[in-house]
């Protein structure tokens, strides 16, 4: 039965771990290279600071890229307060109860569904029923609640994992719960919960669906003048692009450009957290 | 400096009875030990002085304790009051993962203690009675966490001074840490024992008998017998209190 020895049985399971890792690595280089290379013909300050031009296929990506900047600036105005919020009364409040089950099922239940849903559902909820029209705001509203389940959760281990002798130490001292919280309980969690934002932010820049149906349009001419107007977006550009024009069915450097810019700023999004998240482990750690 | 009264003290998590219908008062100043076997209810004990029991949904407390007369059950009390004015040491160190300096100046800052010099006096002096400034005076900003274990628990006790309580609660200060530092604590504990009314709560008998005035023997959630540290380890009325203090039951 045992035809391999043990070390050589180690070093075999070894070798398939370092080849599964190194897999995972070579994919990332050979995405960011072949974006590279697609988009070598466009790539230059002038793709980022001008509109695109005939018809989407050439010109910059100014007009998309400004969108998807101010649909995350919405994302993180609504998806952070009520996410912390609701996992600090998840964590603090809720107890580890039938009640709190009840929660974290529904919690990763949200963070199943497919994003059409909620492209439906934003588009139910506020295109029509609350009157915002296919608008900037409508997308990043439902957006919002899209990257809501990730921040919920990411936000709740973090809170979770602070050791209760903390919380015990700040309320022997006659804090109220909510000072405890306030000047413990988060600040500690401030790593953690930056994580789940920035990998939330991360997934809703790159949402197609959601925003199609609820205010991305194929081409302006002009940048969005208020939260009520429409909007291109990076994403929604890239496959406009690439379906609908000839020159992006046969590989336009514009498609490649457009990609790899929605992908530098989803990793310089996770660069920031890095280095926020670093300061901070220096600040407070336990 | 507050005498402790307890009355027909019973505590329950879920209904497993913890303590029961302990009667005990512990006069002002001074150290008082709490002894016994490990799940015999030291800990609720003096968690119960607190309030620190609330914080746990299946814990319901019956009966009064008394501080200085009034009853820290009663109705309408604040618990944050309570608490701000009972110190509280635990058995692990358990510094704030924040600068020494901050450490001591957090709970004084949020009982309306703004002025920096202010804060900077408190700081030093519980410092002081903490026998911990002149290791530290220099590193005041540093974390806390760069300290020895001997050392956060002195800083721990700082903390727990810098509300100005009058009573000081220690649940195994000492648990956690070498001889060295224990003999530290033990040190510190006489010099606060004029100023404070010390509980402590030891598994370790010598400790009691060497720092504790009167002693407490619990035993099953029940107070066995109460009194002179003294008269308890060499005239043991009961007999479930001589047979743990001989080593006859763990
Ligand atoms: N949070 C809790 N939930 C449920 N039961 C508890 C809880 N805390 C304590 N108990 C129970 O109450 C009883 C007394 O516990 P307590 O911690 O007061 O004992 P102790 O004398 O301090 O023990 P040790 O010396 O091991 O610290 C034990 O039976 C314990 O199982
Ligand atoms: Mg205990």
């Amino acid at each position: 039965m045992n035809m391999l020895s043990r070390s050589a049985k180690e070093k075999l399971y070894f070798g398939l771990f370092r080849a599964c890792g190194a897999l995972v690595v070579l994919t990332l280089v050979v995405i960011v290279a072949y974006m590279l290379v697609g988009s070598l013909p466009v790539l230059s300050l002038d793709f980022l600071t001008e509109p695109p031009r005939g018809a989407n296929a050439r010109g910059g990506i100014l007009t998309p890229l400004v969108g998807t900047i101010y649909l995350m600036i919405i994302v993180f105005a609504f998806a952070i307060p009520i996410g912390v919020l609701s996992a600090v009364y998840l964590a603090e409040y809720q107890g580890k109860g039938r009640g709190a089950r009840f929660w974290s099922i529904v919690v990763s239940n949200l963070a199943g569904v497919p994003s059409i849903v909620y492209g439906l559902l934003g588009l139910g909820l506020f295109v029509t029923f609350a009157g915002l029209g296919r608008s900037l705001i409508a997308s990043g509203l439902t957006l919002a609640i899209l990257a809501l389940p990730i921040v919920i959760s990411a936000a709740r281990e973090a809170i979770q994992a602070i050791p209760p002798s903390l919380r015990e130490a700040s309320l022997a001292l006659g804090a109220t719960k909510w000072q405890t919280i306030q000047h413990h309980v988060l600040p500690y969690a401030l790593p953690g919960i930056l994580t789940g934002v920035i990998l939330a932010l991360s997934r809703a820049a790159g949402e197609t669906a959601p925003i199609l149906l609820t205010g991305a349009a194929f081409y302006m001419s002009s940048m969005p003048d208020s939260i009520f107007s429409q909007f291109m977006a990076l994403p929604y550009h890239v496959y406009a692009v690439a379906t609908q024009t000839m020159a992006g069915m046969n590989g336009s450097p514009v498609v490649y450009g457009a990609a790899i810019v929605l992908l530098l700023l989803v990793i310089g999004m996770n660069l920031i957290a890095i280095i926020v998240r670093k300061r901070y482990r220096e600040k407070y750690r336990w | 400096m507050s005498s402790i009264e307890v009355n027909n003290l019973n505590v329950w998590f879920d209904d497993k009875q913890a303590l029961k219908g302990v009667n005990m008062t512990i006069p002002e100043k001074g150290i008082t030990a709490i002894i016994g076997p490990s799940g015999c209810g030291k800990s609720t004990f003096i968690r119960s002085i607190n309030r620190m029991n609330d914080i746990i949904p299946s814990c319901r407390v019956q009966g009064q304790i008394l501080v200085d007369g009034k009853d820290l059950y009663g109705p309408g009390v604040d618990v944050t009051q309570v608490r701000k004015n009972i110190g509280m040491v635990f058995q692990r160190p358990n510094p704030f993962p924040k600068s020494i300096y901050e450490n001591i100046a957090y709970a004084p800052r949020i009982h309306g203690t703004r002025d920096k010099k202010k804060l900077g006096e408190i700081v030093e002096r519980c410092l002081r009675r903490a026998a911990l400034w002149d290791e530290v005076k220099d590193r005041l900003d540093k974390s806390a966490y760069d300290l020895s274990g001997g050392q956060q628990q002195r800083l721990c006790i700082a903390r727990a001074l810098s509300i100005d309580p009058e009573i000081v609660l220690f649940d195994e200060p000492c648990s956690a840490l070498d001889p060295i530092a224990t003999a530290k604590i033990e040190d510190l504990l006489e010099e606060l024992k004029d100023d404070y009314t010390v509980v402590i709560v030891t598994h370790n008998m010598q400790q009691a008998a060497r720092v504790a005035d009167r002693t407490a023997f619990f035993y099953l959630g029940e107070l066995i017998e109460f009194g002179d540290t003294s008269q308890l380890f060499e005239r043991p009325e009961n007999e479930l209190t001589e047979n743990y203090i001989t080593g006859r039951m763990g």
